[in-house]
């Protein structure tokens, strides 16, 4: 451990004593193009309390910046709000060191950092709406079952208002300035978008409920304190109605064509449906396999309403990096959408077939059975894209209109 | 007697099974379990279940 790290004091008696991660690209093949931070909080309480920690490799960042404000042996409280291990991975080591009277978590919480880290039975498991007395403060822990694990919880600390939140309403995103309004809102909007589509996606039922839930605690909040990404405190309100808006899904005129080729026939073909997209007056954009990442599919994905997807087919299947990208979104369950399916091929063809049945399995709803092209797409194949875009279109149009009327 | 898959996780309840560890005996349906059941994977509601196909 070395001195260079500081703390940051976000409040009266709370510090921040995170860790940024300015290296990291892939978390999870989730593609981090700015990097990241692991945030952990030290509250200055009668009970000195640190809420979650880093990731391993972070262990002595964390330690420098707790210790310019105490020594970390004096610490009494340890609470893992999330056991994911770049939140957790390090908690053995620093309970080796700080020797905390206690370590909460919920029992979900317990479960796992016993599978994880073998210590479920150094835990003290809490409740949900459980207060812990901290002598002078007071923390509520609120229960956020699968958002995103079993185990997620908030701690809420009534005497400064602030809401720490674990993973919710995050973002990969490694900052010099810790806060909302000390950065730029639309990379905010952009990165906490991408991190929703990619982690949060298939639990929006209950965010919504859970929106309700906190609504109705009617708790003041001055800050949230997330575990990545930089602290809400002038932005509080439009993160939560953000979170609101991407878990309801409304049909929006906008549709992405995801593809990948190899003689550039599907490419053409992608082009054609986009044009036809274009005349039908959708937004769209045409995200190639070949130069696209899977996880900035799903943000296309969530901001969208229409897939179409392309591949040709290679040894009787789909390409693989279709492959790939299928697999992955689907996990993500995105709802209400509608799409359809194309292809170019050489002799056996599967790969249209194979196409409709994985958007089928993610429930999406196809406008028809696609098209599948031999070899090269001829003049008249490219009018068929340009329709199958433009049937695409006025399906996602009449959908947004149904639902104005309804 | 159906099965219900929790939608948040994926595991499913098999009546046939019950979840003997919370004190649920086999053979109890799914409309039979105590409004505070949870699911035993990852602890949501029964609210969050719907009924496999």
């Amino acid at each position: 451990m070395n001195n260079v790290g500081k703390a940051v004091k976000i409040s009266d008696n709370v510090y921040w004593v995170g860790a940024v991660d300015w290296t990291t690209r892939d978390f999870h093949g989730y593609q981090t193009s700015r990097g990241t931070t692991y945030n952990a909080y030290l509250i200055m309480a009668d009970k000195i309390t640190l809420v979650d920690t880093v990731k391993t490799p972070f262990m002595g960042e964390l330690l420098s910046r707790i210790s310019s404000v105490v020594d970390p042996s004096r610490i009494d409280y340890i609470v893992s709000n999330h056991a994911e291990m770049d939140h957790s991975g390090c908690l053995p080591q620093i309970m080796d060191i700080v020797k905390p009277e206690k370590v909460f978590a919920s029992a979900m919480g317990q479960k796992i950092l016993e599978s994880q880290l073998r210590i479920g039975s150094k835990i003290t498991p809490v409740m949900n709406g459980e207060n812990l007395s901290l002598g002078n403060m007071n923390l509520t822990f609120i229960e956020t079952k699968m958002l995103h694990w079993p185990d997620s919880m908030f701690s809420y600390l009534k005497e400064e208002q602030i809401l720490f939140s674990q993973d919710a309403f995050g973002m990969h995103l490694a900052v010099d300035r810790l806060f909302d309004d000390e950065n730029v809102w639309d990379v905010l909007e952009e990165e906490s978008e991408k991190y929703f589509a990619n982690i949060l996606m298939p639990y929006s039922n209950l965010i919504i409920k859970l929106l309700d839930a906190v609504g109705e605690m009617k708790l003041p909040i001055k800050l949230v304190a997330t575990d990545h990404g930089p602290i809400w405190r002038s932005n509080i309100g439009k993160i939560i109605e953000l979170y609101r808006k991407w878990s309801e899904h409304k049909p929006v005129p906008r549709a992405v064509v995801v593809y990948d080729t190899m003689w550039n026939s599907t490419a053409s073909m992608a082009n054609a449906i986009g044009e036809g997209l274009r005349e039908s007056g959708v937004d769209f954009k045409i995200l190639p396999m070949s130069v696209s990442h899977r996880s900035d599919v799903a943000t296309e994905i969530l901001k969208s309403s229409a897939i179409i997807v392309g591949s040709p087919t290679l040894n009787n299947n789909i390409f693989p990096t279709l492959a790939d990208v299928l697999t992955y979104v689907k996990g993500l369950r995105p709802l209400n959408m509608v799409g359809a399916s194309f292809s170019s091929y050489g002799w056996s063809g599967e790969s249209l077939g194979q196409l409709n049945d994985c958007l089928k399995a993610m429930n999406v709803e196809l406008v028809n059975d696609g098209i599948r092209v031999k070899y090269v797409p001829a003049d008249a194949d490219l009018n068929a894209c340009m329709e199958l875009g433009r049937l695409v279109g006025t399906t996602l149009r009449g959908k947004i209109i149904n639902l104005n009327n309804g | 007697m159906d099965k219900y898959v929790c939608d948040a996780c994926g595991w499913v309840y098999d009546p046939a099974k019950g979840d003997p560890d919370h004190g649920i005996a086999p053979g109890t349906s799914f409309a039979d379990l105590p409004d505070d059941w949870t699911c035993p994977e990852c602890g949501v509601g029964k609210d969050s279940f719907s009924k496999q196909d």
